[in-house]
């Protein structure tokens, strides 16, 4: 078959192409709802533009919708790449773009409606879930076999960190999702009580390790390295922060549940995991930025390489925030504000969205055999991107200890100095300030989108040769 | 022991849990030999893939390594001295029920002294000391705003406390058993026992009959023989209501679920069932004792003339 002869850059070129359209939708829904909440008037009192309802859609976009079409887009990209295979099969790869894109049409329907399960990030109802779940499966037959088929020896690392991502979303989307329907529309969690906001956060906070860190590793350890030229800096580190890592994480959600029904033991190994996960994140970061050793110049003159290495900055920057969250008595002053909601951005917007930005530029002209329309455009972006993240987690972070404080104040008869509605009231400028920082974020990605647009118009899908693999040395 | 159902979930979260953080260890241990001479280059691993891409082996970062080393020992250090290991209570014996109990008794010492002056003081002295008034306000805004509102003028469900009517009774007395022990004011769904729609329609225009309004005479006649029959043991035969029940005056045109002849309809139809929760344990008597003061200035006015 002459089809083995090359790779499959269809399935890629599709998903890279929704990254940058699912991209824009979540980001504009995102702003939006910033708005809304320094200004409420803008629910324009509809009930599917109320924040409960775009919040989830909001969340599901940008994680699943843009960061899922990345993650699929690179894996698919790298695994062949890096196996000197064809994916096992194109069919079964396309059934994993059209379900994966239903799947988030269904979301964007029904999110609005209020049709939700109310576990956070896990919000779509059992029919979607069921869905997401084979389409999920699918995607593993195809990324392992396209492994099992592979034509040299050692599996590269950024494929150790895909298959993590991949087998462990399957088990926590299965485990938390399972349910007892009472109708099309509507089920009841299989979990009771203080069980299943345990279950939960398993999930949630392992949607983060598993899915947001796990999965763009994979991204870093391929599109760093090609971007500088450069070898990987550490093969023994590669391998002890893998294990460390995917080991540690599957312990750490409990540290959402502090303070709360959840049996003292649990809410500790939490705390502990989460600090022993400080140094395998950091493992990561480390390799990614040293791997531009001895290649520094680069950051000057290329704003693709600059992209990912801040990406790995702000990596390194929200792993710490993590853990030093994770304290309890850290967690006392910060859960429930709006720090929680600065340090998932800086995670999201700066190491996730950018990391999957810089390696859509990397990827996206050599899926049409082009290169990239202007530097100077990517330039822009940068500082646009850089500017919003700093707006949005700086603001975040004065708001979120002026929450935690002004919630603990106390008079001198120890009654609470303010009621909740003045906190609320006080959150005004730095909601304001929020909301400018994801705009320019937003306008970041459009002028990403536009040059994409620009390098891609009226080019040929580009089709490449496998070449035979390197002799071993 | 009450979260393990046999000493086998005791165990299966201590050896997992002690033998992740060994191994951990012992991977770490595994992989920091191999240091480099300073000024020599780290090998490649000798694997390419894709063309150029290769892996260096350079070896672990010293400083890295001893914040891994550091993380790991106060990780066990952390696991002796608190609950974290099963059913193992921790060194400290800490618990965070213990906290808690342990900050409500030291605020408790500190603060109790304060209310306890007011407690001995009838309601309406306590009104008149404006210190009072204002302990009673904070307590009021962070614990009765999020339904009565910061202003205390209610939304719908929820009464106006400043407009001297009561459902249950205004005496500071009356106020005072409200906020401890709650109040649960039901009405019943009427729509059957009035014969349907029509029905309802009828005693809708009696009742607005007794506030005033211009109503459908006829209607308001047929209404009226079924408010006899069936409204009046809470509501009383003139309407005026009965506070022993929480029962509301229809004469007054202050409606607690809204006087729009849509929702007039709705509460006599489906019925209202409305909830003030107790706060005896929740509060304490002698917080409820100020708020009951703060409350029944707002009645009299006190505040108002002040403002």
């Amino acid at each position: 078959m002459a089809d083995q002869l090359t790779y499959n850059y269809k399935v890629v070129r599709q998903f890279a192409i929704m990254t940058i359209v699912w991209g824009i939708v979540g980001m504009l829904v995102g702003v939006f709802i910033a708005a809304q909440l320094a200004w409420p008037v803008l629910n324009f009192d509809i009930p599917w533009l109320t924040f409960g309802r775009l919040r989830p859609l909001h969340t599901n976009a940008v994680i699943f919708a843009f960061g899922g079409s990345a993650l699929f887009a690179t894996s698919y990209y790298v695994v062949q790449r890096t196996c000197h295979v064809r994916l096992l099969s194109d069919t079964l790869a396309a059934v994993t773009f059209w379900g994966w894109q239903l799947i988030i049409v269904l979301a964007a329907i029904t999110l609005p409606l209020g049709l939700t399960q109310s576990k956070e990030y896990a919000e779509l109802i059992w029919p979607i879930d069921i869905l997401i779940a084979v389409v999920w499966v699918t995607y593993a037959i195809v990324f392992f076999g396209t492994i099992m088929k592979r034509r040299v020896q050692h599996i590269y690392v950024a494929n150790w960190f895909f298959g993590a991502f991949i087998i462990t979303i399957a088990i926590l989307h299965i485990f938390n999702s399972a349910a007892v329907p009472t109708s099309l529309l509507h089920s009841y969690s299989a979990y009771a009580g203080v069980q299943d906001a345990m279950v939960q956060w398993w999930y949630g906070h392992n949607a983060v390790g598993f899915f947001l860190t796990a999965g763009f590793l994979g991204m870093m350890y391929y599109f760093v390295p090609k971007q500088a030229n450069r070898p990987v800096y550490s093969y023994r580190l590669s391998v002890v922060h893998f294990w460390a890592l995917i080991f540690t994480y599957i312990w750490a959600g409990p540290h959402h549940l502090h303070y709360t029904a959840l049996p003292d033991w649990a809410q500790s190994l939490g705390m502990v995991m989460s600090l022993i996960l400080l140094a395998p994140s950091w493992g990561g970061m480390i390799n990614g930025i040293m791997t531009l050793s001895g290649a520094w110049e680069k950051l000057r003159t290329d704003p693709v390489l600059r992209l990912l290495i801040v990406s790995i900055s702000f990596y390194g920057m929200s792993t710490f925030e993590g853990p030093m969250m994770s304290i309890k008595t850290v967690n006392a002053l910060s859960h429930y504000t709006d720090w929680t909601i600065g340090h998932v951005h800086s995670g999201a917007l700066g190491w996730v969205a950018l990391i999957s930005m810089g390696s859509l530029y990397y990827l996206i002209p050599r899926l049409f055999d082009r290169t990239l329309y202007s530097l100077k455009l990517v330039e822009v972006h940068f500082w646009t991107a850089t500017i919003g993240i700093v707006l949005y987690i700086a603001s975040m972070w004065v708001a979120g200890i002026m929450q935690g404080l002004m919630w603990r104040a106390t008079n001198s008869d120890g009654t609470l100095t303010y009621s909740f509605v003045e906190s609320v009231q006080a959150m005004h400028p730095y909601f304001i300030v929020r909301f400018l920082g994801g705009a320019f974020f937003l306008v970041g990605a459009l002028v990403m989108a536009w040059n994409i647009w620009k390098t891609i118009a009226g080019a040929k899908p580009a089709t490449a040769t496998i070449p035979a693999p390197a002799a071993a040395h | 022991m009450a979260d393990f159902t046999s000493s086998f979930w005791n165990w299966y979260i201590i050896i997992p849990t002690i033998g992740g953080i060994i191994a951990c260890f012992l991977l770490i241990r595994w992989l920091s030999t191999g240091a480099i001479k300073p000024g020599d280059k780290a090998e490649s691993m000798g694997h390419v893939w894709d063309g150029d891409l290769e892996e260096l082996n350079n070896p672990l970062p010293r400083w890295w390594l001893n914040m891994f080393y550091i993380t790991l020992f106060f990780g066990i250090g952390y696991l002796i001295l608190y609950p974290g290991l099963g059913t193992f209570k921790g060194l400290l014996g800490w618990t965070s029920v213990g906290q808690y109990q342990h900050e409500v008794d030291v605020a408790d010492a500190k603060y109790g002294p304060l209310f306890k002056k007011y407690q001995e003081m009838p309601i309406v002295a306590v009104a008149d000391d404006p210190d009072a008034r204002s302990m009673g306000e904070r307590l009021f805004v962070n614990y009765c705003a999020t339904c009565h509102g910061s202003d205390a003028r209610g939304a719908r469900g929820f009464p106006n406390l400043r407009d001297n009517d009561w459902l249950y009774g205004g005496s500071p007395e009356t106020i005072e058993q409200t906020i401890l022990n709650g109040r649960n004011g039901v009405m019943p769904a009427w729509k059957d026992a009035l014969g349907g729609d029509a029905g309802v329609a009828d005693v809708v225009e009696y009742v607005f009959s007794l506030s005033g309004r211009n109503v459908d005479q006829v209607a308001a006649a047929r209404g009226q023989e079924k408010f006899q029959m069936l409204c009046v043991a809470c509501h009383g035969a003139d309407g005026k209501g009965n506070q022993a029940l929480g029962a509301p005056n229809l004469t007054d045109n202050v409606w607690l679920y809204g006087g729009s002849a849509r929702q007039v309809t709705e509460t006599i139809a489906m019925g209202r069932n409305g909830v003030m929760p107790p706060h005896r344990d929740f509060l304490g008597e002698d917080k409820v004792h100020l708020l009951a003061a703060y409350v029944y200035s707002l009645s009299t006015g006190q505040e108002a003339l002040e403002e």
